[in-house]
């Protein structure tokens, strides 16, 4: 072990110098960056990997998703590199672009290589791709037809959230569970997320995973190029531009009309949505590495006396769904170690808990983020497909009590693999035990989600950190009138002070 | 590749048996499915047909036979249609006298540094979401024609490990061909789409290897004289081996008895090709890329 340290620190070039990638040694680059998931002897099986879904990538076998070649072919050498540097979204590995030098990238592609002897014989035949047409309506909608020609539903779902009847039981080439990628959120696609990279990844299929490639389908005129453009096109309108994560969450004031009740209720098509990234909940044991829920998205309203909230998220299943249970098994069955106390199998139900403070903080002051402590507690809205709503406090996570007085109603509609939770609650309660929603200030907020046909229950599940709800102040008269009473005594003071001047000029002109 | 065979030797129906062996002798209705156009045999070897024996014999299966599990195929009414009774899983495909099918039967030494070629396409069919057949022998270089003739989505899934592997879609009746370049026993085929779908070929560069039918009987013919180890492959059992002894114009008959107290043992696949780790510490980068 010594002796990889000093070699790495060999290895590293002293200022000023730029060493070629041949002086470089890859074996140093890889055992100091990469052996902890992948393994010393490139197998995958790094000390780190046990908890990985999908697992690192097997060296050996030179299987790579992401290439520029044909279903089965080698990668190219750019092929690797660019997964070296961008790593692979949605998975365990990150971009190492601004961690290494290209140098040492270079040789690690090198390094990589030499782990099979695939990559002794010939080299691999790098596919043109051309450029992206031009999207139009005419293109996304003989893409839409190419999706059902072609049965992507069957995996990806007829809404492309990964909710297809064969999804459940997807392997990837080691035998472990994976999920059929949401096609909603492109930014999480493994080699890019633009049009040329969805296209490239329909020629090329993803090695070492259920996804196959495509390209045979032109040669035997089931499709054509254009098709598989037009299809990479609709696959690519399914997601909305990359989102920012927004710090404050703006509950907009209704002025006029009554809060939506449902959840699609035309009034949410104009209302914010904002983007709020979870991961899995790994701070306290038993840890959660593989949570199935990426992303909420998060719509809220009031109307000076009621908030209303819109929570939407990816789930193909409404849990527990029998079809999924084997699906559960599996993700906690590759999970190792295990901590005490870990989940054994699908969890009760899909849950949604959202988290408040229990009393007003001040500045920057929160609770804890899971679930608050003794001395700050948490407040929560929390709902489960078994046991409906409920408000509770808690303090710390595993300690929540159900309120005796309820205060909040919810109305959940599972459809084409996506919960939408709406919470309703009045902005002031008679419950002492009740966040008050003072309006025009902000209060701490922060999400937590559950998968149960992933396996996911108790402190197993995804997180975000917290962020600030801002309930919307109304405008008052004044903004509107100060202005313009402003603009009047301006203009009329100018021009008092300018015929003044003018009469003085006249005046001394005169004389 | 004809012409080249009639160079070499010009005895047709020897050769016509070789093919048989290679790509007939699968488990029922299978065996019918690959092997439907052996007259149009093309595989050439320097075996001396005159001076060749044979090996024939059964697969047995001692113990208690677990019911084969009905598959459930109501998410695909195209292929639930085509099994009016149900189709079942073939995991264990055992006869009332105890007959194993789906064991592929092969030569594991004794043919070094002899030199066989390929016959025509071997083809696996996807019909009513099953593989047939089920396991299927290939020779090294050898076209697998893979036909869907359901017309719902497959996709064939081949995960080797000493072969470079492939995922093709097929979402329309189609055909494609693939081939394995080295021999590997065995390479699972899946089907991501329907779960149940799976298959195994067996890869060889040569072609004595036959695949047991209904009832367990295989044969492997044509053999040069000489002694052999054959292996007999099961997908839930693993292997077991036996050496023997082929004369000239003899048939040796020999019995594999695969037995319950095998369940759960290590099925052996093709091994991927791990570099010694000693060796590839002398690594030292190269790179072409500016």
């Amino acid at each position: 072990m010594a002796l990889v340290a000093i070699t790495a620190i060999v290895s590293l070039a002293p200022p000023g110098a730029t060493p070629s990638a041949a002086q470089v040694d890859g074996r140093a680059v890889y055992e100091r960056w990469c052996a902890g998931c992948h393994g010393l002897d490139g197998t995958g099986d790094g000390p780190g990997s046990g908890t990985m879904m999908p697992r690192p990538r097997d060296f050996t076998l030179a299987l790579y998703q992401v290439r520029s070649t044909l279903s089965g072919e080698l990668p190219t050498d750019d092929d690797i590199l660019q997964v070296i540097d961008l790593g692979m979204p949605g998975t365990a590995m990150p971009g190492w672009r601004d961690v290494l030098t290209r140098e040492e990238r270079l040789a690690l592609v090198d390094y990589l290589k030499s782990f099979s002897r695939f990559f002794d014989g010939p080299a691999p035949t790098e596919l043109t791709f051309g450029k992206a047409p031009r999207v139009s309506d005419e293109s996304l909608a003989a893409g839409r037809a190419a999706y059902e020609l072609i049965e992507c539903f069957k995996c990806h779902g007829d809404d492309g959230r990964g909710s297809g009847t064969s999804a459940p039981t997807l392997n990837d080439d080691y035998g472990f569970p994976i999920a059929a990628a949401d096609l909603t959120q492109n930014w999480r696609f493994n080699g890019g997320g633009t049009v040329e990279d969805i296209y490239r990844r329909l020629r090329t299929g993803l090695d070492g995973t259920p996804m196959p490639g495509f390209s045979d389908l032109i040669d035997a005129e089931v499709l054509t190029d254009d098709d598989l453009w037009s299809l990479a096109h609709y696959v690519r309108s399914l997601a909305p531009e990359t989102p920012e994560v927004r710090e404050v969450i703006v509950a907009e004031l209704l002025e006029d009309g009554e809060l939506p009740s449902t959840v699609d209720d035309e009034l949410w098509n104009d209302v914010e949505s904002y983007y709020v990234p979870m991961v899995g909940q790994i701070i306290l044991a038993p840890r959660w590495f593989n949570p199935r829920v990426s992303t909420l998205w998060v719509q809220a309203l009031h109307d000076g006396t009621d908030i209303v909230m819109l929570v939407s998220w990816t789930d193909p299943s409404m849990s527990p769904d029998p079809e999924w249970t084997e699906y559960a098994d599996q993700v906690v069955a590759s999970m190792t170690p295990r901590d005490p106390g870990s989940t054994t199998g699908p969890g009760p139900g899909d849950q949604l808990a959202v988290q408040f403070p229990q009393a007003p903080m001040q500045g920057m002051e929160r609770p804890f983020f899971l679930h608050g402590d003794s001395r700050r507690p948490a407040y929560l809205w929390s709902w489960s497909s078994v046991d409906g709503a409920n408000e509770k406090v808690a303090r710390g996570m595993g300690t929540a009590q159900t309120q005796t007085s309820q205060d909040l109603s919810v109305v959940p509609v599972h459809d084409g693999g996506q919960w939408k939770i709406l919470l309703r609650r009045t902005l002031m309660t008679e419950d002492s035990e009740d966040l008050q929603f003072p309006i025009g200030s902000a209060v701490p907020i922060a999400f937590q989600v559950w998968d149960g046909d992933n396996g996911e229950q108790g402190f197993q599940g995804a997180i975000s950190t917290w962020y600030f709800l801002l309930l919307e102040q109304a405008t008052p008269i004044s903004v509107y009138v100060i202005p313009v009473v402003a603009m009047i005594l301006t203009f009329g003071l100018g021009t008092l002070i300018v015929s003044q001047a003018k009469k003085k000029d006249q005046q001394e002109g005169a004389a | 590749m004809f012409s080249m065979f009639q160079e070499k030797r010009g005895v047709a129906l020897p050769i016509a048996m070789l093919f048989m062996v290679g790509c007939g002798g699968g488990g029922g209705d299978a065996g019918n499915d690959s092997g439907g156009d052996a007259e149009t045999a093309q595989a050439t070897s320097s075996v001396d047909p005159s001076s060749a024996g044979n090996v024939i014999g059964t697969i047995s299966f001692t113990g208690p036979v677990p019911a084969m599990q009905t598959i459930d195929m109501s998410e695909e009414s195209v292929c639930a249609d085509k099994h009016p009774a149900g189709a079942m899983t073939e995991s264990l495909v055992v006869d009332d006298d105890g007959g194993l099918a789906n064991v592929f039967i092969y030569v594991k030494e004794g043919l070094e540094g002899q030199s066989f070629s390929p016959g025509p396409a071997a083809v696996i069919d996807q019909n009513g979401c099953v593989y047939h057949p089920h396991v299927l022998g290939v020779m090294a270089g050898q076209d697998i024609t893979i036909r869907n003739s359901d017309g719902v989505l497959h996709n064939i899934n081949a995960s080797p490990t000493e072969n470079r592997p492939f995922n093709v879609s097929q979402p329309v009746v189609m055909e494609t061909n693939r081939s394995f370049r080295v021999a590997e026993v065995m390479i699972p085929l899946r089907c991501d789409v329907h779960g149940w779908m799976n298959a195994y070929v067996g890869v060889l560069d040569h072609p004595y290897f036959s695949v047991s039918a209904v009832g367990g009987s295989f044969s492997l013919e044509t053999l040069p004289p000489g002694d052999y180890v054959i292996e007999a492959w099961h997908e839930e059992f693993g292997t077991l081996q036996q050496t023997v002894t082929v004369t000239t114009g003899e048939t040796t008959e020999i019995t594999f008895a695969f037995d319950e107290s095998m369940a759960g043992v290590d099925v052996p696949m093709g091994e991927p090709w791990i570099l010694d780790h000693a060796d590839h510490g002398a690594h030292t980068a190269q790179s072409d890329t500016p």
